[in-house]
């Protein structure tokens, strides 16, 4: 049923469209050899295209009015999402989760070298999310600037090697752990900063070591970088290309098992409640007896932790570190994953890490797109979904006479 | 009297300012006090000021926490401190966790009474679970005690807005206070909530043995309540006394032109 | 004593240009709290639309000063064009949710504009001719000050004194006023906040778009990727100056603008860019509603 109003408004906005991308999507310059193509085809795909996109798009926005309208008036809220019933179903969850077990172990052995690697890629930002998930999801701090612990943990592999020979296993450790220093020397001076400028503060940082790294040519080598990073060695025994990369694999999924462990231990607690009432109202939680800055630094801390571990893997995975790798776009890359997969959610930023990083490896074809893509995700997600495609779910507790918790 | 708060000569100045001038105000142990006065007198300031949320200028703010023990020196305390120190408050536009349950809205009110850090929340170890139990316990005995344990795995932001005010007392006796500071805890209200809280404030100050300084305009209400009222107007106070006093002082009487003031 | 002359006015002109993208940022932020990521895209943006225009009528055959006015025209028409769909598609409909969200937002918006050029166009980097020519007058002080900084001078001074009549003596301006300060009120007596917030976006742009084609004429280069680095530090500039503070802006640009040249000019400059992020993180640590800001009070 869709009205001749509609399709008035569609065809304004089409008509809108076409003007608003002539120049740049119709007319290709090339003013070294001043040539000018013109791309009538790209404005027929414009003017179609935003037509059917604008009725999708109002649809969307209705149905997102419709439900804020109920929710304010009382009504019963939103059904319960398919990723939370399958969840809760301790039927389909357990065989699922058993299923799963099996083939992540497996995996090197049934499929290619590449696809592990790709694979190793999707775990390590796995990692990534979910140290990011804590700073932004849980505490509801926008940090910008979360690739410098990356950068801090990679570095850290890559020049204590190269300085001083120690092994992948003994910087592991030690990169958790200038992670979570840096994380503190970043969370210090952005203690006072509101949403945004905390925001752009942390950008800065992170901006600041890459240009750092990039031209302190002493410490780090500059652009150029630092090559030849030792792959993990078992038990004092090389592997071979093939079998390292098998080892890196199985040290990621060990890796991301305990993150996963931590951070879900760390949401059910004392401090994984003030940091969501941090992120809920600051004023309020500091009133209710938090101390703001230490809940803040150790959300800080925390999450560049495993930033800094994630760095190490990278670091041997790649043999390879240098600055263009942890660039600003690194940071939003993350952030995708987190407001993709669902702030706060564990399950939700590992389906968002496996969507981003693997989508784009299986659609090869559309790699220029990839970019372009996140930036419309970003915006269509914060308007139509910003709980993410698995939101998180709060604990509930039964009580029978006397208080009896139990997770549901 | 026992006295668990003492407030002398308080001034706030923001800029030219003078938004509180030389206030006296006092406290005694379960007692239940109101500090009442047209509005912009500088009643939330003051309760802003003894909280934390910003020093005063001049004066002293003193605790004692039974009356008995010798008085504290509160002043430039953060709020989270002032709140561990044993005052709690509750705010004048409801200021809850929305997107968590009123369970875990009341246990935030614990947090300063829990020791558990990270090593603990992540290793689960035998006194960090026991604590853990004991704060959904307490939580929720709290909750049924203000009567809104119905609502225990309900999202604070979907409560009607009666309750939402009664979970914001609720969550505020969780950190276990000597005092009690609610702003405007009847706001909103119609007379059958306010019956309530006029029977529940009564009952915490009775039961729990937790004193009260409210901020109210409700007048009702507060002459039904105090044992003491303090009035303000353009910061400085005007007077002081049982509500017998209160109800015929020509000053507060004059303050308030224009607004109802039969009990 | 030359080189200094030569520094001070190149900072100058630095900060002119940095002031004709803050005020975007500034009178956005005022107006509905919101960094607008995006800003920087649509100065780059409005670059691209002149450098487009340009190719066209060079092929027809045109007068260059004349070719470059009409570049301009049209790249603000353009850019403000923009800015409007910008904020009505990424920003209207989060006007009530939490800043993280609107924030997330605008970052989306930032990513898509940058890599639609990019892939509309090409990510190589474009000369952009310089059509301003070198006044006779300007001869004997060519090595302190060419024509095009004195171009990029005088039309961000016009600019200026536009916008300030702008907002002090008309209607609209007076309703933008209004509405940085109370957007509720402002409803209430009869102002349509919508058509306030998109003539603020459209005006903000089309500033940026000046900047963009002065921009690209002193450089002789644009890319995809310009509008990045020049809206961060614009943002600075206007952090600096004040956020929400229009003659703040202007005075955080020139600030920012003389630093850097000074700086690169006597210190180095390979860091010049961390001279920028490490001011903004300075001022926001230490003085956050920054020289000439409202420092806002938040009530309990």
């Amino acid at each position: 049923m869709i009205t001749f109003d509609q399709i008035k408004k569609a065809v304004v906005v089409s008509v809108w469209f076409m003007f608003l991308t002539f120049p740049i999507m119709v007319i290709r310059v090339n003013p070294v050899e001043h040539i000018v193509e013109w791309r009538w085809k790209n404005m027929l795909l414009i003017g179609v295209g935003s037509f059917l996109l604008s009725f999708v798009w109002h649809y969307f926005i209705r149905r997102k009015e419709l439900g804020t309208r109920k929710a304010e008036a009382g009504e019963e809220g939103e059904a319960i999402p398919l990723a939370q019933r399958i969840l809760k179903n301790k039927a389909i969850y357990r065989p699922t989760l058993v299923a799963l077990g099996i083939f992540a172990l497996i995996f090197p052995f049934i499929f290619s070298l590449y696809q592990t690697n790709i694979l190793i890629s999707a775990l390590i930002y796995i990692m990534l999310g979910l140290g990011l998930n804590i700073v932004v999801g849980l505490a509801g701090l926008l940090d910008l600037g979360y690739v410098a612990f990356y950068a801090v943990g990679a570095y850290a592999y890559a020049l204590l090697n190269y300085h001083f020979g120690l092994s992948f296993w003994m910087i592991l450790p030690i990169g958790a752990c200038l992670g979570a220093i840096f994380g503190i020397l970043l969370g210090f001076p952005v203690l006072r900063l509101r949403g945004d400028y905390l925001a752009i503060v942390t950008l800065g940082f992170g901006e600041i070591i890459r240009i750092i790294l990039e031209n302190w040519n002493e410490f780090s080598f500059g652009p150029s970088g630092i090559a030849n990073i030792p792959r993990p060695s078992l038990f004092g025994i090389d592997l071979s290309v093939h079998d390292a990369t098998i080892y890196i694999y199985y040290i990621m999924i060990g890796l991301c098992l305990l993150t996963i462990f931590v951070v879900n231990r760390l949401q059910d607690s004392r401090i994984g409640r003030a940091w969501i009432a941090l992120r809920e109202d600051e004023i309020a939680c500091q009133a209710m007896g938090i101390d703001k800055a230490k809940t803040k630094l150790t959300a800080f801390a925390l999450g560049a932790t495993w930033a800094g571990m994630s760095g190490v893997v990278f670091a041997a995975k790649t043999t390879f570190v240098n600055p263009a790798s942890f660039t600003i776009w690194e940071s939003i890359i993350i952030l995708c994953i987190v407001v993709l997969g669902g702030m706060g959610s564990i399950i939700g930023v590992i389906a968002g890490a496996l969507v981003l990083i693997l989508m784009p490896e299986y659609l090869r074809a559309f790699s220029e797109f990839r970019m372009l893509a996140f930036g419309v995700l970003l915006v269509v997600m914060m308007v139509f979904r910003p709980g993410g495609l698995i939101p998180n779910v709060r604990r509930t507790y039964k009580f029978e006479g006397v208080a009896n918790a139990e997770e549901s | 009297m026992e006295q668990v708060l003492k407030v002398q000569d308080l001034s706030m100045n923001f800029g030219g300012l003078r938004a509180l001038d030389a206030v006296d105000l006092d406290v005694g142990k379960n007692e239940i006090v109101a500090l009442i006065g047209p509005n912009g007198a500088g009643k939330t300031t003051f309760f802003n000021c003894i909280t934390g949320i910003y020093p005063p200028t001049e004066g002293d703010i003193l605790i004692s926490v039974r009356g008995k023990e010798k008085p504290k020196r509160i002043n430039g305390l953060k709020p989270n401190k002032v709140t561990e120190k044993g005052l709690a408050r509750t705010f004048q536009n409801i200021r809850l966790f929305p997107n968590m349950t009123v369970l875990e809205n009341v246990m935030i009110g614990r947090h300063c009474r829990m020791r558990a850090g990270v090593l603990g929340a992540v290793l689960r170890g035998g006194s960090t679970m026991k604590e853990e139990k004991a704060a959904v316990t307490e939580s929720y005995a709290i909750l049924e005690k203000i009567g809104l344990d119905p609502f225990v795995n309900e999202f604070a932001k979907n409560l009607p807005y009666g309750a939402q005010r009664r979970l914001e007392i609720a969550r505020a006796m969780a950190t276990e206070p000597f005092l009690l500071l609610l702003d405007e805890p009847a706001a909103g209200m119609n007379p059958n909530e306010t019956q309530e809280l006029d029977e529940l404030i009564k009952r915490i100050r009775d039961e729990e043995g937790i004193s009260i300084l409210l901020i109210e305009h409700d007048m009702k209400l507060v002459m039904s309540l105090s044992d003491r009222i303090f009035v303000v107007d353009y910061g400085r106070k005007i007077a002081q006394g049982t509500p017998e006093e209160i109800r015929n002082n020509p000053a507060v009487i004059k303050a308030y032109l224009g607004e109802e003031t039969d009990a | 004593m030359d080189y200094f002359l030569e520094l001070f006015l190149g900072g100058l002109t630095r900060g002119s240009i940095y002031a004709l993208i803050a005020l975007g940022y500034t009178m956005v932020y005022g107006i509905i709290e919101l960094i607008n990521f995006a800003h920087g895209e649509i100065y780059m943006i409005g670059a691209f639309t002149a450098l487009i225009v340009i190719s066209v009528l060079t092929l027809m055959g045109m007068n260059t000063v004349a070719m470059l006015v009409i570049a301009g025209v049209i790249a603000v028409i353009y850019s403000a064009a923009y800015g409007y769909t910008v904020e009505k598609i990424a920003y209207k409909p989060l006007r009530n949710a939490p800043r993280l969200s609107a924030l997330i937002s605008a970052i989306g918006m930032s990513l898509f504009l940058q890599n639609y050029v990019l892939l509309a166009q090409t990510s190589d980097f474009l000369p952009f001719p310089n059509l301003i020519p070198d006044f006779e007058f300007m001869e004997p002080y060519a090595h302190i000050i060419g024509s095009t900084e004195i171009v990029i001078l005088i039309t961000t001074a016009i600019v200026m004194i536009l916008l300030t009549i702008l907002i002090k003596f008309t209607n609209i301006g007076k309703a933008m006023r209004a509405a940085s300060q109370d957007k509720t009120m402002s409803m209430l007596v009869g102002i349509n906040v919508n058509r306030v917030i998109s003539v603020t976006f459209v005006v903000g742009s089309a500033t940026a778009a000046i900047g963009g084609v002065l921009i690209a004429s002193h450089i002789g280069m644009i890319n995809f990727y310009i509008g990045f680095i020049a809206g961060i530090k614009a943002f600075v500039a206007a952090v600096l100056g004040g956020i929400g503070s229009i003659p703040g802006a202007v005075l955080g640009s020139f600030v920012l603008g003389w630093t850097e040249s000074f700086a690169t000019g006597y210190v180095s400059s390979d860091y010049e860019d961390v001279f920028a992020f490490l001011f903004l993180v300075l001022i926001l640590i230490f003085r956050p509603a920054g020289i000439l800001g409202r420092s806002e009070k938040h009530k309990v």
